[in-house]
């Protein structure tokens, strides 16, 4: 198709599903933790989370096979193919804001609240709330001892959490080295290096879930254990829901390398999942260093 | 070319008119459709939280509780800031960038057409959660629309947590809005349309989709860190774990300062285009327009704490955000000023739009200064929570945002239906809405000088009549508005015909295509007219 001329795609019934299938999930969760926390059973909450989120499986399936059918039929000119670009880049961006907003928490309470609590500083005055309180980090001793009973110990950076960094570094190298093999066409090479970071990704995510089960049933180190398991939790979760949603994107994408639908000229797809994937990692660099190890 | 190709119908359907029937609003890609959806349902939502605002009014008619609980009192003021804020203000301007910015930069749609589409549709099933709330079990939010913890999460109703999820969709929509108008902008501009040929409110648009991608997703952060604690057990925003509840002003005003100028950029940008049109000379300091958006967009970030100067901040803050929040006067400044400097020596007519906007030059203004007397933080020690904030962002807002929203409605009517305005039934309009609003609001600096708070729903004596004078206004623009609703049914519906150049003086690409626009603009990338080559 000529770039002279542009590409409007016509009606789309997968934005209004999506809308009703986002509002079950939403109004399903809500109606679920309302519950939960009113101590009755899961419910009608429940089925509405798990009807939308089926719901929104199939949409995706659907909305992606679209486009993927438009571009395969040579829909897409260079500039449709720069609006994804654009698109996706932007998405990210959103995305380290996102986490941006948790890093900012972590070091406010680090710097200013926790110190404050403890007595120091222009605002230590908040010490009088509780006399007997002394500032630390990684905080064992949270304030109110009584509500949220502070951990034994928290994690070692310089065991699962250093083997998780090489991993997760290791999987962009192998993933720089399928694009690398994709641009010269060599897809069996793509096969190969994808493959690798996928296992590399699944790996990194076997080891935290084990290190969050010794967290909860070695360590004492749960989200009621003070600010410091709330903000390693919100973290590291948040990342290893980015790196499940990663992982199951390159799933796909080696699934669409293996239907031959990349090339060196074409792959924007390849492109977008391999740009996340980065990001993915470079979050986790900062977790690394922020939530770990200083 | 592949032989999907036939399957597909691309080319075909770019000719076709709309689709028949409901099927045609459910599942559109054309922004004129979107466009217009945006509007309505900000002008469904307008009406709504501006019935709110009556109640809270009518309440305050008089001191001593009268007509409502204080409890309900209380989640009358939330949901009319929420509704307001998320469902009035952001959709509308969404939906003006919808319909103008592919007309101005000669694009055939949006970048991203169907996700367009999901971007509308996510807001009405995400108000309609957070409406429903009123009608749950411990009524609905009551926390005020900032929603500071602790009131928002250990002393909140149950419905908080519906409130967080439908702010999670309201920030997904936008997100995914301004994702499409950026990549729009960036993309989709006719050949010779540079950068610095844009027209002023895809300018602004522009940098507002910037701030939406940058803080929306802190919203998302401060929501999600409220549902943890609420239901999760953690302790970002309670002291007894070592968190702060000062923690979540701070996160929530990183997005909400920037949301502040998300709410008025792209009504600079209206303004923009309208006053050259209507002065018939060019924009005076256009460089120095898109300069200062960026600098307001940039100091945003910077400035957020300045809402929190009673809070206990060290001194060393108080200074810092003091001093940075007045910076952000200077590039505010270069804009009212080019404005006034536009309209000098112009050949000025004065139709309905061109009032709005005269009125938006003027009323922001004072809206700016009492910002800059907010600003000072040993004054804002006793200007904090009273009624001087509320009558401060009430002028940037309503005869600020809201009313540059109807002067580009006005200004592009003609465009949209073909048909120009009844311009008596429309000065009608401006005159009641522009008296209306300075009734309400003004005297409320007064009563918050002195000391008057926000969100009570009784009050001293002292302050009993300018209550009475702010009330009896709001009832005169409330129900002005009114007028507005007849003026747009009744332009859609017929009036004088409307020429491709509506308005005598105005100038850019949306004004070479007939008006009404056809429901495909352009098939092929336009010539640029003369007066932008």
């Amino acid at each position: 198709m000529s770039s002279s001329t542009y590409y409007v795609p016509e009606q789309s019934r997968w934005p209004i599903l999506a809308s009703i299938a986002l509002f079950l999930l939403a109004y399903g969760a809500g109606t679920l933790m309302n519950a939960l926390s009113a101590e009755q059973g899961g419910g009608v909450g429940l089925v509405l989370l798990l009807a939308g989120a089926l719901m929104m499986g199939l949409i995706m399936i659907g909305w992606f096979g679209n486009v993927i059918h438009e571009s395969r039929g040579g829909l897409y000119s260079e500039q449709m193919d720069r609006s994804f670009r654009w698109g996706m880049s932007w998405f990210i961006f959103s995305e380290i804001m996102f986490f941006a907003a948790f890093f900012g928490a972590l070091f406010y309470v680090r710097v200013l609240a926790v110190p404050w609590l403890g007595g120091e500083g222009d605002k230590g005055v908040s010490q009088m709330l509780w006399p007997e309180f002394t500032a630390q980090w990684p905080l064992f001793n949270p304030p109110d001892a009584e509500r949220f009973p502070g951990p034994a110990a928290v994690i070692s950076p310089w065991h699962i959490p250093l083997l998780n960094t090489c991993l997760l570094v290791t999987s962009s190298f192998t993933l720089t080295l399928a694009h690398k093999a994709l641009l010269k066409d060599e897809l069996m090479q793509v096969r190969r290096w994808m493959f690798l970071t996928i296992v590399l990704g699944l790996i990194f995510l076997g080891f935290q879930i084990y290190e969050y089960m010794e967290a909860y049933q070695e360590l004492g180190l749960t989200l009621q254990a003070g600010i410091y398991g709330a903000t390693f939790f919100i973290l590291t979760g948040f990342h290893g829901l980015h790196v499940t949603l990663g992982t199951l994107m390159l799933i796909i994408i080696l699934g669409r390398v293996v239907l031959g639908h990349f090339d060196s000229r074409q792959h924007f797809g390849f492109e977008a999942v391999a740009w996340y994937w980065h990001f993915v990692d470079v979050v986790w660099i900062g977790l690394f260093l922020f939530v770990y190890v200083i | 070319m592949s032989t999907l190709d036939t399957t597909l119908h691309a080319d075909e359907h770019a000719h076709h008119g709309p689709a028949k029937g409901l099927g045609r609003w459910l599942f559109t890609t054309n922004h004129k459709d979107i466009g217009s959806m945006y509007l309505w349902f900000s002008l469904l939502m307008f009406f709504i939280g501006g019935c709110m605002a009556l109640m809270i009014r009518a309440e305050l008619f008089q001191p001593g509780l009268q007509l409502v609980e204080p409890g309900f009192f209380n989640q009358m003021t939330t949901m009319h800031g929420l509704i307001m804020v998320f469902g009035a203000v952001m959709p509308a301007f969404v939906g003006l960038a919808n319909w103008m910015v592919p007309m101005m930069i000669g694009a055939p749609d949006m970048a991203l057409p169907r996700m367009n589409n999901w971007s509308f549709w996510i807001l009405p099933f995400a108000f309609a959660m957070l409406i429903s709330t009123l009608f749950m079990d411990g009524g609905a939010p009551n926390f005020g629309w900032t929603f500071y913890a602790p009131l928002s999460t250990t002393y909140a109703p149950p419905s908080v947590t519906y409130f967080i999820f439908a702010v999670h969709m309201m920030g997904i929509s936008s997100i995914m809005g301004a994702i499409n108008i950026i990549a729009t902008i960036l993309n989709m501009r006719a050949p010779g349309m540079t950068m610095m040929k844009l027209p002023l409110f895809c300018w602004t648009w522009l940098i507002t989709a910037f701030l939406l991608i940058a803080v929306m997703p802190v919203l998302a952060g401060v929501v999600t860190m409220m549902l943890m604690d609420i239901h999760f057990g953690t302790s970002f925003f309670d002291a007894g774990g070592g968190g702060d509840p000062v923690l979540f002003q701070h996160v929530f005003w990183f997005f909400g300062h920037p949301e502040v100028y998300i709410m008025i950029l792209p009504a600079f940008g209206i303004i923009s285009q309208i006053i050259p049109t209507f002065a018939r000379k060019r924009l005076f300091g256009y460089a120095s327009m898109v300069y200062a958006t960026a600098s307001i967009a940039i100091l945003s970030f910077l400035v957020w704490a300045h809402h929190m100067f009673t809070v206990g901040l060290p001194l060393v803050g108080e200074l810092f955000f003091m001093f940075a929040t007045m910076l952000i006067a200077v590039p505010t400044g270069v804009k009212v000023f080019n404005w006034v400097a536009t309209m000098f020596r112009g050949s000025m007519t004065f139709e309905t739009p061109m009032l709005f906007a005269i009125a938006f030059v003027v009323l922001f203004t004072i809206g700016g200064f009492s910002g800059l007397m907010l600003a000072i933080a040993p004054v804002d020690f006793q200007y904090h929570d009273t009624y001087f904030v509320v009558a401060h962002f009430h002028y940037v807002l309503v005869p600020g945002a809201v009313f540059a929203i109807m002067a580009g409605v006005y200004y592009w009517l003609p465009k949209w239906t073909g048909h120009m305005l009844n311009e008596r039934m429309g000065k009608l309009h401006f005159w009641v809405s522009f008296i209306g609003v300075n009734i309400t609001f003004f005297p409320m600096h007064f009563i918050g000088l002195a000391g008057m708070p926000r969100r009570i729903p009784d009050y001293a004596l002292q302050f009993a009549d300018f209550n009475m004078v702010a009330s009896i206004g709001a009832f005169i623009f409330g129900l002005s508005q009114l007028i507005f609703l007849w003026n747009v049914i009744a332009c859609v519906r017929g009036g004088q015909k409307a020429e491709a150049r509506a308005w005598e003086g105005a100038e850019g690409l949306e004004w070479e295509v007939p008006s009404p626009a056809p429901y495909h603009t352009f098939a092929t990338p336009p010539r640029l007219p003369e007066s932008l080559q």
